[in-house]
């Protein structure tokens, strides 16, 4: 049992992507919580599907795909914000809008001239992570979680009181600001390992998880973090044993966390109810 | 009265952002030092309106609005809060430790301290680990008048704080609220119910206009109450006077 789980990483390549696992867990554990706790889980989603053709555009002219990436982001943004001046209400409109994009970086990543894979911009390349992204994960993971603790107690006045947060002295929209940035650099990050289709699994899967089960914020963070920890590197590792595809394996171990997790909870309410009764 | 003045309106009106007419208009009173004032009014009659122009969440439409207080605590009306967030009675009181600081500064022991005995003072020490939305309805209002006594501000704003209160919650909220106009602070309370009116020092009858302002023996009058309601009186037996309401049609939210 303890080789099953150690021996994958004796490849220094598995190393590599479960550190950069450990590294993103870090930094989308603590973040997602405030995506999911704000109620924009599927903007985040619509961003990071949305910056495909920034993605594929970025392989096509040979430029770095963070640059590519951080275009395609503000490219998604705006398109997103524009579309909601249309009568369709707007998830119908970002739906339009993101199906639109995808289906436009799909159409030009098939082009005879497209040099990379377009399956590794759609679901990353986990083995193939560089020492920038492993640097910059870092990086980021630092800056976030440094913001996200100074923030604690301004992002809990406001995400629960938003409508009396003037009231109480702080401003939403500065800091809705401060979380779309923080959300945009972390897709950004995440999306060489991961892809645009799976990145936001990271994001919102282990903060989801943890609110199933967390009464408080800051305990909630920090589950959230040790289950994106734990439940994707041993997604690798079962990646690494089935020889199936690294990231998707990763999302899959995402998902079961939180299906877990909701069945585990259903299974005590109903514990609870009988030794009550 | 003879406490310090708190706030001073001169003739405000405001509007909401794209309505034609003015949601409050021709307000002119002020708020003095130890002193509980009622604002009463009609639903819809603008005094929620009246606390977001005091607080800065909605801009002056015309007049002078003078906080002198500058710093004003805020019990806003129970039904806007969020009851799926996972934060303690605790946490939402700590948060009027939060709205003095700068935004990097984090609440400390102090603080923790400071919103435990405001918790007490409206006799939920016993539920300052529940979270806020498994609370009843009269206990989140509670807490939000905890969360009001931490930001410990010379001049507090209460929205309709006794509208989800049972018996002893309303006498304890009461109570508090006259320890604190004797701790010297300023009361502005909104409520729709006559009898509380008739308990504060003064009075201000708002029904999108001023109506009246002024102690409540002297300013509610009948004509001014019929005038507050837009209804009639009609005489019950000896003394007793029940309020008929004209009926609201189309009212809006
Ligand atoms: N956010 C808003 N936007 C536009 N109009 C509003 C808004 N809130 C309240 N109003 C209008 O302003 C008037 C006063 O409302 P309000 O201050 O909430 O009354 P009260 O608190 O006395 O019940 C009402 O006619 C209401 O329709
Ligand atoms: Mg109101």
């Amino acid at each position: 049992m303890i080789g099953w789980i150690t021996d994958p990483f004796g490849e220094p390549i598995v190393l590599r992507g479960a550190v950069e696992l450990v590294l993103l867990g870090v930094l989308s554990g603590g973040l997602g919580c405030w995506i999911v706790l704000s109620g924009v889980s599927s903007t985040a989603e619509s961003l990071s599907h949305g910056m495909l053709p920034g993605l594929v555009g970025a392989a096509l002219l040979g430029i770095p795909l963070l640059l590519g990436g951080a275009v395609g982001l503000v490219v998604a943004a705006v398109a997103i914000a524009l579309v909601q001046r249309s009568p369709l209400t707007p998830d119908v409109a970002t739906s339009v809008v993101i199906t639109g994009l995808l289906g436009a970086g799909v159409l030009l990543g098939l082009s005879p001239s497209a040099p990379a894979g377009l399956g590794s911009l759609l679901f990353g390349d986990l083995l193939g992570v560089s020492d920038l992204d492993l640097a910059l994960a870092a990086a980021l993971g630092v800056v976030v979680t440094l913001l996200l603790f100074l923030l604690h107690p301004t992002l809990l006045l406001t995400g629960f009181d938003r409508l009396n947060a003037t009231a109480l002295g702080r401003s939403p929209a500065r800091l809705d600001l401060v979380l779309a940035v923080l959300l945009a650099l972390a897709t950004l990050v995440a999306v060489q390992a991961l892809g645009t289709l799976l990145v936001v699994a990271m994001l919102v899967g282990p903060a989801a998880t943890a609110r199933l089960v967390s009464r408080r914020v800051a305990p909630m963070m920090l589950l959230a973090v040790a289950i994106a920890v734990v439940a994707s590197v041993a997604g690798l590792a079962a990646s690494y044993h089935a020889n199936l595809a690294a990231g998707a394996c990763v999302v899959l171990a995402l998902a079961a966390a939180f299906c877990m997790t909701l069945a585990g909870r259903g299974i005590a309410h109903v514990v609870l109810a009988r030794s009550a009764a | 009265m003879t406490g310090a003045r708190l706030l001073v309106v001169d003739d405000v009106a405001a509007a909401y952002p794209g309505a034609a007419v003015p949601a409050i208009a021709s307000l002119t009173f002020e708020v003095r030092a130890g002193e509980r004032i009622a604002v009463l009014g009609p639903n819809g009659g603008g005094k929620s309106t009246l606390f977001r122009l005091i607080t800065g969440e909605l801009a002056l439409g015309g007049g002078r609005l003078d906080l002198t207080a500058v710093r004003c605590a805020f019990v806003p009306q129970t039904e806007r809060s969020r009851l799926d967030f996972p934060v303690t009675a605790l946490d939402v009181a700590l948060m009027g430790a939060v709205s003095r600081m700068p935004w990097w500064r984090r609440p400390g022991r102090a603080d923790r301290e400071l919103a435990r005995e405001a918790l007490r003072r409206v006799g939920l020490a016993a539920v300052e680990d529940a979270v806020f939305g498994s609370l009843s309805g009269g206990q989140r209002q509670r807490v939000l008048v905890a969360r009001a006594l931490v930001q410990d501000a010379p001049l507090l704003l209460l929205d309709e704080p006794f509208s989800a209160l049972d018996v002893t919650g309303a006498e304890r909220l009461e109570l508090l609220l006259r320890e604190l106009a004797a701790e010297g602070r300023g009361i502005l309370m909104a409520t729709h119910d006559l009898d509380q009116a008739r308990a504060a020092d003064r009075v201000l009858c708002l029904n999108r206009v001023q109506i009246a302002f002024g102690e409540p023996a002297a300013a509610l009058t009948r004509e001014v109450i019929e005038r507050t309601y837009g209804g009639a009186i009609v005489d019950l037996a000896a003394g007793a006077a029940a309020l008929l309401p004209t009926h609201h049609h189309g009212e809006r939210r």
